[in-house]
């Protein structure tokens, strides 16, 4: 199984840092996410782990080797990233959108195997798009499009998962959904997933451990019943929130909430 | 058989690529006719079958077969490697940059390298053919340097929208700085001659300059194609499946300029091919762009081919300037282009 872990690390857009030094281990087979306030960076954060930023200082590491190290396709073997928004390309169908995940385990021009269409199948299967996959993806509603682009990283067969707020524009069906789908890969299958995620009741629902920034820094780190607490929410959000337990979950949950300065 | 056996046949039967075998033969097919019909069309009206005859078992002694060797022969090679070069040039342009207003002509690559060309005419007149192809790849990074430059400096980054408005700036300051080199140096004739006169003044000894700087770039095009798929898609999406960016636009915008460069040495700063073709290619064989590439070669010869016909055939006998043609049919096409919100790439 691959780790992750996040050492020291300074990282920003040019010139302005947003994340000074943080150090974080990502804890293998589970659900993280990641929650803060606007701009608090965590997609910064997300995007460090998955080496779309390089870091400043420190690094992260990926099974004891820093990333920048390995070689970028051995590391999208190993873990796939969805990034926040993506324009869809228009009349590129599922499938073929799909199939792009593919291409770390293909090598120069040749063809697609037997095994890339079994894992192409089964990942527009396990995402519910068996009846979509000749459609094309710009035809779609955002609920289904992101199915596919989950698929596609699905299709890319790695331990680790990497999602930028893979929930947002999507309605609440749609976007239980999506965290029942990723509940059930991490389950069934082991994977560790990491997601930047905005609905806190989702994030102490989904989670095993749960990351809360602020200005740029990790703030509280810990499962739901230790993240999810009056005086936590406090910190992070600058809110006044009543819990409760989720019925489901049996986690921690925020009933309703009012602005601390109220 | 299995279900998914089943699946697969299904799959690999109604694919793209028979799309793309196809579009690739007919194209061939037709520019091959287009080639032999535009030899043919002349002043001097010469036969089909003279045509083969004076490619094929080429006899000097013979008035026509000498026209065909020595004027329309490399004028139709040339129009043909014209159309290939700014149809390629468009179509990576529009996967690497994901805008589907990409053109060189546009962008300011043309101006830039018409640019160039004029400063080599006024300062060093009679300067080797291979020197002024070398100025025009410069001339090409310079134009698109500064468009690059001018869109970066408006914040919130390069939209599609912003770029082409930079690339008109660009332009017209360079094809004014152009037309006043010319000007001032009373070199305007040369000039026109060689902007509007199309592909008329195409050589054998131009050709034989460029050819292996085309075949590198459309070689180059074609091995980073898979590459450039899966940059249309985003940069982040491209970084997540381990593709090294950063390198890949690197070459990319070498060739580009490559491309650009040696085709406005031919033809002047003409603009549109690299638009409508890579369009018109991703509409037929969808978007993979190992398919892209070689039907736009194909596609984009054929264009200009038939567009240089054209411009021949409009008002004998005079000649029609084929950069005027093409904009003709380009700029309804742009429009249309802008008008969709570029949602097209």
């Amino acid at each position: 199984m691959s780790v992750l872990s996040v050492e020291k690390v300074a990282v920003g857009y040019s010139e302005t840092l947003i994340i000074k030094e943080l150090s974080v281990k990502i804890p293998e087979q589970q659900i993280t996410s990641i929650i803060g306030p606007n701009g608090c960076g965590k997609s910064t954060l997300l995007k460090a782990i998955a080496r779309v930023l390089k870091a400043e200082k420190g690094a992260v590491y990926l099974d004891g080797q820093k990333i920048q190290q390995w070689k970028t396709k051995d590391v999208a073997k190993k873990m796939a990233i969805l990034p926040q928004s993506s324009d869809t390309p228009t009349g590129l169908t599922v499938f073929e959108l799909v199939s792009y995940g593919r291409f770390p385990h293909q090598s120069g021009f040749k063809g697609m195997k037997k095994e890339d269409y079994e894992y192409i199948h089964w990942a527009i299967e396990v995402t519910g798009l068996e009846d979509l996959k000749e459609k094309s993806v710009d035809a779609l509603s955002g609920g289904q499009r992101q199915r596919v682009w989950i698929a596609m990283a699905l299709a890319q067969d790695t331990e680790i998962l990497i999602l930028d707020e893979p929930t947002t524009f999507l309605d609440m069906a749609h976007q239980l959904e999506v965290l029942l789908l990723l509940e059930k890969l991490n389950k069934e299958q082991n994977r560790t997933i990491v997601m930047v995620l905005h609905d806190l009741n989702h994030a102490s629902r989904f989670s095993h451990n749960i990351l809360a920034m602020k200005d740029g820094a990790l703030v509280v780190e810990g499962t739901p019943e230790v993240m999810m607490t009056k005086s936590n929410l406090k910190t992070v959000f600058d809110i006044d929130a009543h819990l409760t337990t989720c019925p489901f979950s049996n986690h921690p949950i925020c009933l309703s909430y009012n602005l601390c300065t109220h | 058989m299995s279900v998914l056996q089943m699946k697969l046949k299904e799959e690999t039967k109604r694919s793209r690529p028979v799309m793309g075998v196809v579009t690739l033969v007919i194209g061939m097919v037709a520019l091959f006719f287009s080639v032999g019909l535009s030899i043919s069309y002349g002043a001097a009206d010469i036969q089909l079958h003279t045509v083969w005859q004076a490619i094929f078992t080429y006899d000097q002694t013979l008035t026509t077969h000498q026209i065909i060797h020595d004027i329309r022969f490399p004028r139709v090679l040339g129009a043909a490697i014209v159309g290939a070069c700014f149809a390629v040039a468009g179509a990576l342009i529009q996967g690497i940059t994901r805008n589907p207003l990409g053109d060189p002509g546009l962008l300011g690559l043309s101006a830039g390298a018409a640019f160039m060309l004029a400063i080599c005419f006024a300062f060093f007149p009679g300067m080797k053919y291979i020197y002024l192809v070398l100025f025009s790849f410069l001339g090409a990074s310079i134009g698109a340097g500064m468009v690059y430059g001018v869109g970066s400096l408006a914040r919130g980054g390069l939209t599609p929208m912003r770029l082409v408005l930079a690339g008109a700036a660009v332009t017209a300051l360079l094809t004014a700085l152009s037309e006043g080199i010319a000007i001032y140096f009373n070199i305007g004739q040369e000039l026109a001659f060689w902007s509007a006169g199309g592909v008329s003044g195409t050589t054998w000894f131009n050709l034989k300059i460029l050819t292996p700087f085309v075949f590198a770039g459309f070689i180059g095009a074609i091995l980073l194609s898979k590459s450039i798929t899966l940059l249309s898609l985003g940069d982040e999406i491209a970084v997540g499946l381990g593709q090294k960016t950063g390198v890949i636009k690197f070459f990319g915008a070498i060739i580009v300029l490559v491309l650009a460069g040696a085709a406005v040495s031919i033809v002047g700063a003409v603009g549109f091919v690299g638009l409508m073709v890579p369009h018109i290619t991703r509409f037929i064989v969808g978007h993979d762009y190992r398919w892209i590439i070689p039907v736009s070669i194909v596609l984009g010869a054929l264009f200009v081919v038939l567009a240089d016909l054209g411009a021949r055939v409009i008002n004998p006998p005079h000649e029609t300037p084929i950069g005027a043609l093409i904009a003709l049919i380009g700029v309804p096409f742009f429009l249309y282009l802008s008008r969709k919100g570029g949602k097209t790439i």
